[in-house]
């Protein structure tokens, strides 16, 4: 039976720990851009399997905690225009916002549904031509062609009440943002995996070419992540930063070209706010104005009040890398996933809620 | 329009009059009827003895029918395996259906014949029932409610309080099953190995190993939530710790893969027919053979065990060898977007 086989994995992620803690001679650090990766080292305990001279952070890869409190206003916002029907994933339903979240919005009554993917939210649109149909698209380069797909289609069908919210954030920009900022002195960085099956890695190697950082692109089971840090620190004992695809059954350096031709057809690259990191150039993807009868931002006019944050949460450091979740005096006391207050504990690729939903048991009482 | 395409049900099914008693006599005796039942009196009138288990369950789940079962077989199972955790023998069970008006009455029969088909390999009967049909919107096609009774031999006693240290957990197979069908089926994702739901009656199984062994201590069957939040309520009803070896957990290779894809732990993944044991540790060989020998616990294998250290608490040993703590589900399993 196939799953005799984990006991291999044991076994082999040994191995490479061992390699790695022998190669490996001075304090790192190495962050793991994708909250997919931060979810699987903590489910599997990696960071018990490393020596203590490596040190992880979380980067700012959660679609939904990046999304700045000014575009989840908007999203409610639009939720409470009569006659509208608000589709979302799931996970945006509970972020607070600056005064109130989707959840809250559902209550009072907005029509909001929770959806699968983009075709769900074409099909409500669909079936309910005398409502219009706003999907909120947040997510990187992995989602951003499945929204392009959408628009195509509904061009195609003339499914006029359907419009997105374009969220969407590219990669490699707020990559770039936070190395330039310097606030943080990384070592290594572990590229997104999803995102770079559609990207390809050329739009990654900067990180090497320009700023000597070691990089490798990841897959997401837990010997995928083992293996890559093993490549980062080789390059970093080595003095030898460059781009390595340590996930080469799903990643060619290319990407997916009629993926990015779909995006491209109907995005086009804009500054977007990141929550806290600000305002990063080129970063974010806008509707193109070929397309401006399916751009939310566009045909509804909204004044909004002016975003805020709250002050106590450290989903912002934690985004930049300058704090890990433990170090928030909230975590694990007044925000828990049962009751978060920042979206770095509500997504489910969120760090706090990784490091709270697998934290030690050694440790339960100061959460770690 | 052909003759089947009208054969549906109308709100005029719900009222109470002509049409209602039709239904009842048309479509529902004719699969389920039973002495009791037959009578169709208000109340079903009839004799137990002995110490009894009593539970209810409603059930709601989209699409009606998926691979490995529909909703007539969960209801069923549902709340034949919530008696049989409880040690008890299932005997009757009530039958209630919303139906949102519309439905085929084709599908309407299919669940009725699955019912039917599931009580009878259960040994229980439908002695009671009820029909309501809401206007179109008010339900989502059909939902079924179901209660069971159950009488308890005398010398059993099990409840998550029971746990032992020491005591070892045997889980009777593979989880994940049911939630990634109904998954796979909703997101449209096809696997090479289709996998189908494991929704089956655990009261044989049960049976079987309260015969072998007096020392099960505590039945469970993970449903919603998965094992992990089930081993989470064992910890907190006994206050014990839970300790569990990842890797023994045995999870189907297509329901991982699923997992992989859209993100989701098969640990907290819903099961229907699947059962979690505690048992003396001198027996646990004993009674996990006994399981192997029935066809719904072949891939049984004992998973952790009770300890004395954090109480209240399930840890787990990963894949890899680290170790953490494995939480309850909080909120809703939601597949990534990245
Ligand atoms: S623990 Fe909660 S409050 Fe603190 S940073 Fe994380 S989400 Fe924000």
């Amino acid at each position: 039976m196939k799953f005799v086989d984990e006991y291999q994995d044991n076994e082999l992620a040994g191995k490479i720990a061992s390699e790695i803690a022998t190669l490996s001679t001075i304090p790192i650090k190495l962050m793991e851009f994708c909250g997919g990766h931060t979810h699987a080292i903590m489910r599997y305990g990696l960071r018990q399997l490393l020596p203590e001279n490596i040190e992880m952070r979380s980067g700012p890869g959660c679609p939904v905690c990046v999304t700045a409190n000014a575009d989840l206003d908007k999203a409610i916002a639009l939720s409470l225009l009569p006659n509208t029907i608000v589709t979302t994933f799931g996970d945006m339903i509970r972020v607070p916002g600056s005064y109130s979240s989707l959840q809250q919005a559902r209550a009072r009554g907005a029509d909001i549904r929770i959806v699968y993917s983009t075709t769900d939210a074409l099909e409500i649109a669909r079936n309910n031509p005398e409502k219009a149909v706003i999907f909120i698209g947040i997510g990187f380069e992995t989602t951003a062609p499945t929204v392009a797909a959408a628009i195509l289609r509904a061009q195609k069908e003339g499914i006029e009440n359907f419009s997105v919210l374009s969220c969407h954030k590219l990669t490699p920009p707020v990559i770039r943002a936070l190395l330039e900022s310097g606030e943080v002195k990384i070592d290594g960085i572990i590229c997104p995996g999803h995102v770079c099956v559609i990207t390809g890695s050329r739009p990654y190697e900067f990180i090497s070419r320009e700023y000597k950082i070691a990089c490798a692109i990841s897959g997401f089971e837990p010997l995928d992540i083992l293996l890559c840090v093993y490549k980062l620190v080789k390059q970093i004992e080595n003095g030898s930063p460059r781009m390595e695809i340590a996930y080469s059954r799903a990643i060619k350096p290319e990407g997916n070209k009629p993926a990015l031709k779909l995006m491209n057809e109907v995005f086009e690259p804009a500054d977007t706010v990141w929550r806290g990191i600000g305002t990063v150039p080129c970063s974010g993807l806008r509707i193109k104005a070929t397309y401006q009868c399916f751009d939310a931002a566009k045909i509804f006019k909204i004044n909004m009040k002016p975003a805020r944050e709250n002050k106590a949460c450290r989903c912002g450091d934690i985004l930049r890398a300058t704090a890990t979740p433990v170090e928030c005096p909230l975590f694990g006391k007044a925000c828990t996933p049962e009751k978060p207050i920042g979206p770095c504990m509500v997504s489910s690729e969120g760090a706090c809620a990784a490091y709270y939903q697998y934290r030690r048991p050694e440790k339960e009482h100061d959460a770690a | 329009m052909t003759q089947d395409e009208n054969d549906i049900i109308l709100l005029a099914h719900g009222s109470g009059g002509k049409l209602s008693h039709e239904l009842v006599e048309n479509r529902f005796l004719p699969f389920l009827s039973n002495p009791v039942l037959a009578k169709l009196d208000d109340s079903a009138v009839f004799e137990v003895g002995g110490r009894i288990a009593f539970t209810t369950d409603s059930y709601v789940v989209n699409p009606l029918f998926f691979p490995g079962g529909d909703i007539g077989k969960l209801a069923v199972c549902g709340t034949v395996n919530d008696l049989s955790m409880s040690g008890a023998v299932p005997l009757y069970m009530s039958l209630a259906l919303i139906i949102e008006e519309g439905l085929p009455m084709k599908e309407l029969e299919q669940v009725l014949q699955s019912i039917k088909a599931t009580a009878d390999e259960t040994g229980t009967q439908i002695i009671t029932g009820d029909t309501k049909v809401v206007s179109h919107g008010q339900a989502d096609k059909l939902f079924i409610n179901t209660a069971g009774i159950g009488i308890v031999p005398d010398d059993i006693n099990v409840s998550g309080a029971g746990a032992r240290i020491g005591d070892k957990i045997i889980l009777s197979g593979t989880i994940g099953d049911h939630g990634i069908a109904i998954m796979s089926l909703r997101e449209g994702l096809k696997f090479s190995v289709p996998v189908e739901s494991d929704c089956q009656p655990l009261n044989k199984l049960v049976q079987q190993m309260l015969e072998v062994s007096s020392t099960i201590r505590c039945l469970r069957d993970p449903t919603r939530g998965g094992l992990a939040t089930t081993l989470n309520e064992i910890a907190t009803q006994s206050q014990k710790g839970i300790f569990i070896n990842e890797a023994a957990v045995p999870v189907k290779e297509a329901v991982r893969a699923a997992c992989e894809l859209l993100g989701l732990d098969p640990l907290y993944i819903a099961n229907e027919g699947k059962l979690v044991a505690v048992v003396e540790s001198s027996e646990a060989d004993k009674i996990l053979a006994s399981m192997k020998r029935n066809l719904c616990g072949k891939d049984a294998a004992i998973i952790g065990e009770i300890t004395a250290e954090h109480a209240g608490k399930t840890i787990m040993k990963t894949r890899l060898g680290s170790s953490r703590m494995l939480d309850m589900l909080s909120g809703d399993l939601l597949p990534r977007i990245c």
